[in-house]
Formats: structure tokens, C-alpha cells, sequence
């Protein structure tokens, strides 16, 4: 399985990951489905409503806030397809705590931001039976080739 | 019959179905009803005591049924009713 992402969108991704720091910043991937390749085409960054003292090592995008975003993909003709989130001075691979939240099918895009600067993207995705996840290739896409594409 | 709205990542599970036709008088019922029908939707709902996930919110006519009376809380026939996952993670 792949996501394929328009550089700027994982630049945008980044981006909202350092400006987050020292804190987590999170999410919702919007693009479609072509059997095992996801191609994302928007972003929607969320507040992290996590209590104020653990927002370094948590996120959380209340369920009002999936309803609503669910409502704009409609409106766009996509669907959320995964969720973007940063773990501040940790890799970019899931945590337990990740696991324990984790929805089955949506691909994880975890950004590594170390002192500020955002390093690695990595993309998740839960095993069926909840024990783990898998790594998904992540493929970037510049704009010369979204447009022979 | 009521009907149960899904969630973008449960939808495999249903089919591809946005909304699901249920049977039962409380939603603690409902949801059993969609197991019932889709079950390997169940782990994703409910852990392995049984209890609805920790992220799993269902909402009776926008109002979260926990500040309701919980999975016992009764539906009516016109009622609608949604389950909305908490997106949450974070680093070790």
C-alpha cells in the first residue's frame, strides 16, 4: 500500500508540526481510494484539544470536529484518508498510546519535529487484529508530475 | 428501525454503507444489532471486556449518550444516532 502526497501538502504537514513545537499537532488527510494506493489532495490542520500540560507527548481532535470534516471531504467530492500528527523530540513511528486510539483503515502520517525543525514522515497503518501497525510507503509527488499524472 | 450513522474509517466494515439500519430500543442495543449484522466491526467498537472503546462516542441527536444515561439510554423511533470517534495519539 502507498499514500501518494503533493510535496506541498507534506511541506504544509511539516510545517504545521514545527509550528506546534514544543507541543503535538494534528490533522485530518483528505484525498481517494485506487485499490492499494491512497492519493491525498487536502489537508485540514485541528486544534489539539489535549489538556494544556500533556500537549508535548498527546493530541486530540474532538469527535464534533471528525463530523465536521467528514461533512467538507463530502462537500469536496473526498473522504478523510488518514491523519497527520507530530511527536515533538520522538521518531515519527506510533507509540502505544498511538495503538490504543488508533482506527482501523485510516493511514497514521507521523512527522518527527526535533528542536523545532521537522524531520522524517512516516505513514502507519493498524494490523486487523489491534497489535500493531505496518509501514506504509509514503511517495511524494512534486507538481510537474500531478500534472502528467 | 433507526439509522446508525459510520464513521469514514468503520465504513470497510459495513460495506462501504454510510448509515445502517438497527434494531433495539436502547443504543447500547443498536450497537449490538450492527455487530450482529458486520461482526468483525466489534473489536473496533468494543474492547475485550466488553466495554464500548475508549474512542468510540455515540451521539443521540448531537448529544453524546454519556452525558445521557450511557449505553442504556433508550432510543425512539425517530431518533438519530451516530457513533464519532475521539482522534487521539501521541509520542511514548
Amino acid at each position: 500500500m502507498t499514500l501518494v502526497i503533493p510535496a506541498h501538502l507534506l511541506e504544509a504537514i511539516q510545517a504545521q508540526g514545527e509550528g506546534a513545537y514544543p507541543e503535538e499537532g494534528a490533522g485530518f488527510i483528505l484525498g481517494s481510494t485506487h485499490g492499494h494506493t491512497r492519493t491525498a489532495s487536502a489537508i485540514l490542520p485541528q486544534a489539539n484539544l489535549f489538556e494544556v500540560s500533556e500537549r508535548r507527548r498527546r493530541y486530540r481532535i474532538s469527535p464534533q470536529d471528525m463530523l465536521r470534516a467528514e461533512r467538507e471531504a463530502d462537500a469536496m467530492g473526498l473522504e478523510i484518508i488518514g491523519i497527520f500528527h507530530s511527536h515533538p523530540d520522538h521518531p515519527a513511528e506510533p507509540s502505544a498510546y498511538d495503538l490504543e486510539y488508533s482506527l482501523p483503515w485510516f493511514f497514521y502520517l507521523i512527522t518527527s519535529v526535533r528542536e523545532g525543525h521537522a524531520g522524517e514522515s512516516r505513514v502507519w497503518l493498524m494490523l486487523e487484529d489491534r497489535s500493531g501497525f505496518t509501514e506504509i510507503a509514503l511517495r511524494t509527488q512534486t507538481a510537474t508530475q500531478s500534472k502528467e499524472a | 428501525m433507526n439509522l446508525l450513522r459510520i464513521p469514514t474509517p468503520l465504513r470497510p466494515y459495513t460495506k462501504g454503507q454510510k448509515q445502517i439500519p438497527v434494531e433495539g430500543r436502547t443504543v447500547e442495543e443498536a450497537l449490538q444489532s450492527l455487530a450482529r449484522e458486520f461482526p468483525a466491526i466489534e473489536p473496533h467498537l468494543f474492547d475485550e471486556t466488553g466495554a464500548l472503546r475508549s474512542y468510540v462516542n455515540v451521539f443521540l441527536n448531537d448529544e453524546d449518550v454519556r452525558t445521557l444515561q450511557g449505553p442504556a439510554t433508550p432510543i425512539g423511533e425517530e431518533d438519530r444516532i451516530m457513533i464519532l470517534p475521539s482522534i487521539a495519539g501521541g509520542c511514548p
